[in-house]
């Protein structure tokens, strides 16, 4: 249509006239459509930038405080009377009798020292629900460290509740009325008086990055979760590579070119596509169900993500089989090289920085999958860092998946700071394929 | 049994070939590329084989050691003796028979490797040197037959692959002597080279041909000319004319040689 309302150049013997009317509009559109496709491919790429750059501006702005808490400076003392004395007791009484002693009288004592008003148990439990509950196992552990602490009146930095946490960051809309927001109208008097008195401060939460996880966001931390996916990806690498890497090997140097192999590769490409919670159900039945592994395991999950890794490690592999020139083989061959040899000393080894490329596109993906895990029990509440991968464990997806389900309001920034954490791991391995691909990359 | 055209002279007396072929037939699938060709071939002599290109003189250098083995489709029938014995049937060990006849290519492809390494490997694998010191001394003698020791001695831990083309493909003949082959193929090995590395190479050739059974394809008809004893010319995958290179250059007994070299098809 466009074509034809462009004018001709006459039919002539001549030499064209470049410089006629009907040559120069020719010109002049097709400068114009080039400038336009152009903006079009511009466009897009502005696009596209513009949504990468406001998801990690949210996940940024919402993390950040997850890897900040609010805590309270009050000044204990450590009484005698309450928690025994270290120089009469021998060391294992002394220990037990801290361990048996319920901390939170010695918050009370403080905060009742700083509060006098507050009378009555209804208020006084209101009043100490400022601090975590985290607070005593705190107390506690200072005190076994350092005994000498006995007797002594000392001003500790204890963690809040993470209801006082989301008030001192914003997060609680404190001009609702009292009846329609968590934290009350007496708790904010006192927080404002703990604030007068430079007793509040925000400070740099390293619990989040070596902890496990929580039922109070306060107390939530990741480091299950990355060991948990660590082991996880330990067994994938250690279960995929090899058998990737043979399966590709096989595919590439030695099967015989027919329909049988021509099905496998079929299959094995489209396996690449099929959606991840059909592994999940497959490693259900025959991990768990016929097989009978441990549910919630590493060992389980990393099985079942090293079927979903699998078809990603061969197509990778052999396309990088494939592209070690055959002049190569040749060499080797009219040398006297054995199939095996030529293989061996000569292909995988120009072939590797593509194979580990493509080995360490799939960890990630594998890194970043849940649905598979839902499947075995990896889902499940999981407070201990898990020491093997027979233990149960969680991984960092399904960690986020966790507590973005969870009610309190402090776990959205932790959400947000955990998608942060499994960010950075995904940059790092996707930087080290291609750190690795560079280093190694043949030139011919 | 003896196929070969008539030879003349003292060369006819010492006519025990190294390498002979009988009735040699190749197919791709079911194209017919090589059809029934018998030919000697004699250590002390280079043969050239020469020919229009598709003729199938490639394809026959590479039967000569197997070479086509690894192309799904590609078939042979008939014998190729090495030393009276079939290198076809069953019983042969591919890898030996490679390095005993050991294989040049038309384009120079050193090992991305040290030029060490890549002289060592066929001495390697194949287990020919016990020690360091003869694996040295192999490589050591190996350039210095290729004319190659001169230019790399000082930097033979720099990669095979930086080497100028012309030195490549004198590293690759280098390679292929490491290993001590009998005989020595040769695809076009000029093709992709200079005038000058190919002088070289030429020089190289004429300096080996006492050592080595040298069989060489080439599109240059002078350069048959220059470096080879024997000629063949093959033609549509049949082999037209086979005889001393002189004889074929200046008296060819066929019309289609003739029409060949003085240029009418090709």
């Amino acid at each position: 249509m466009t074509e034809r309302n462009v004018p001709h150049a006459e039919l002539s013997t001549g030499p064209t006239d470049w410089k006629s009317g009907a040559m120069q509009a020719r010109i002049a559109r097709r400068y114009r459509r080039e400038r336009i496709f152009q903006s079009l491919g511009l466009g897009a790429v502005v696009i596209s930038v513009l949504f990468l750059v406001f998801l990690l501006g949210n996940i940024v702005k919402n993390g950040a405080y997850g890897f900040v808490q609010t805590s309270v400076s009050i000044d204990v003392t450590f009484s005698a009377d309450l928690l025994g004395d270290p120089t009469s007791l021998s060391p294992e009484a002394f220990t037990e009798k801290v361990r048996k002693t319920n901390m939170l009288r010695l918050i009370q004592t403080s905060m009742q020292e700083l509060f006098p008003e507050v009378k009555g148990r209804r208020d006084t439990r209101t009043l100490l629900r400022i601090v975590s509950t985290g607070a005593r196992a705190q107390l506690r552990n200072m005190i076994l460290a350092d005994p000498a602490l006995i007797g002594t009146t000392k001003r500790v930095e204890l963690l809040t509740s993470d209801d006082i946490d989301q008030v001192i960051k914003g997060n609680i809309d404190i001009s609702l009325p009292e009846a329609n927001r968590k934290v009350k109208d007496n708790e904010l008097s006192w927080l404002q008086t703990l604030q007068n008195d430079d007793r509040i401060s925000l400070n740099f939460h390293s619990q989040f990055l070596t902890g496990g996880d929580s039922r109070e966001p306060e107390l939530a931390g990741v480091w299950g979760a990355i060991v948990g996916s660590a082991f996880t990806l330990m067994v994938t690498l250690l279960t995929a590579f090899p058998i990737g890497l043979c399966a590709a090997i096989y595919l590439e140097e030695f099967a015989p070119k027919n329909r049988f192999t021509d099905i496998i590769e079929i299959n094995i490409n489209n396996l690449a596509a099929v959606p991840s919670i059909v592994f999940g159900l497959l490693g259900l039945a025959v991990f768990l169900s016929v097989m009978g592994m441990p549910r919630s395991a590493p060992i389980v999950g990393g099985l079942t993500l090293a079927l979903l890794t699998l078809p990603t490690v061969i197509i990778a592999s052999r396309a990088s089989i494939a592209a070690v020139p055959p002049s190569i083989r040749d060499a080797a061959r009219g040398l006297g090289a054995s199939p095996m040899q030529v293989v061996f000393h000569h292909v995988i080894p120009l072939a590797m920085p593509g194979i580990m490329t493509g080995t360490i596109i799939g960890m990630a993906r594998a890194l970043g999958e849940s649905a598979p895990l839902l499947m075995i029990g990896m889902v499940a509440f999981i407070v201990d860092i898990p020491g093997s991968i027979n233990d149960a464990a969680t991984v960092l997806p399904v960690q986020i998946y966790l507590w973005a389900d969870s009610p309190e309001r402090a776990f959205v920034e932790k959400t947000s700071a955990a998608i942060m954490v499994l960010l950075f791991f995904l940059i790092a391995m996707n930087g080290i394929a291609i750190w690795l691909r560079q280093k190694f990359e043949q030139k011919w | 049994m003896n196929s070969a055209p008539a030879e003349t002279g003292p060369e006819a007396i010492q006519a025990k070939p190294k390498m002979a072929a009988r009735g040699v037939n190749v197919f791709y699938g079911d194209n017919h590329a090589i059809k029934d060709i018998d030919l000697d071939l004699y250590a002390d002599k280079v043969t050239s084989l020469i020919g229009p290109s598709g003729c199938g003189k490639s394809t026959f250098l590479r039967c000569l050691n197997r070479m086509n083995d690894t192309i799904p489709i590609c078939h042979v029938t008939g014998e190729i003796l090495l030393e009276d014995e079939n290198i076809y049937t069953s019983g042969i060990d591919v890898v030996q028979l490679r390095a005993r006849v050991g294989m040049v290519f038309q384009k120079p492809n050193p090992f991305p490797k040290s030029i060490y390494d890549n002289v060592a490997y066929g001495p390697r694998i194949h287990g020919l040197a016990a020690h360091r010191t003869d694996l040295d001394e192999i490589v050591t003698t190996s350039l210095e037959k290729a004319g190659l020791w001169q230019e790399v001695k000082d930097r033979l831990d720099s990669s095979g692959t930086a080497l100028s083309g012309g030195q490549q493909q004198r590293l690759c003949i280098a390679r292929a002597i490491a290993v001590n082959p009998e005989v020595i193929l040769m695809d076009e090995p000029c093709s992709a080279l200079d005038p000058i590395a190919t002088a070289k190479i030429e020089a190289l050739i004429d300096e080996l041909s006492g050592r080595y059974a040298i069989i060489i394809v080439t599109h240059s008809m002078q350069q048959a000319a220059r470096i080879s004893r024997k000629t063949a010319f093959f033609h549509l995958g049949e082999m037209v004319e086979y005889g001393d290179t002189t004889e074929i250059f200046t008296s060819p007994k066929e019309d289609r040689t003739r029409d060949y070299i003085t240029g009418r098809i090709g």
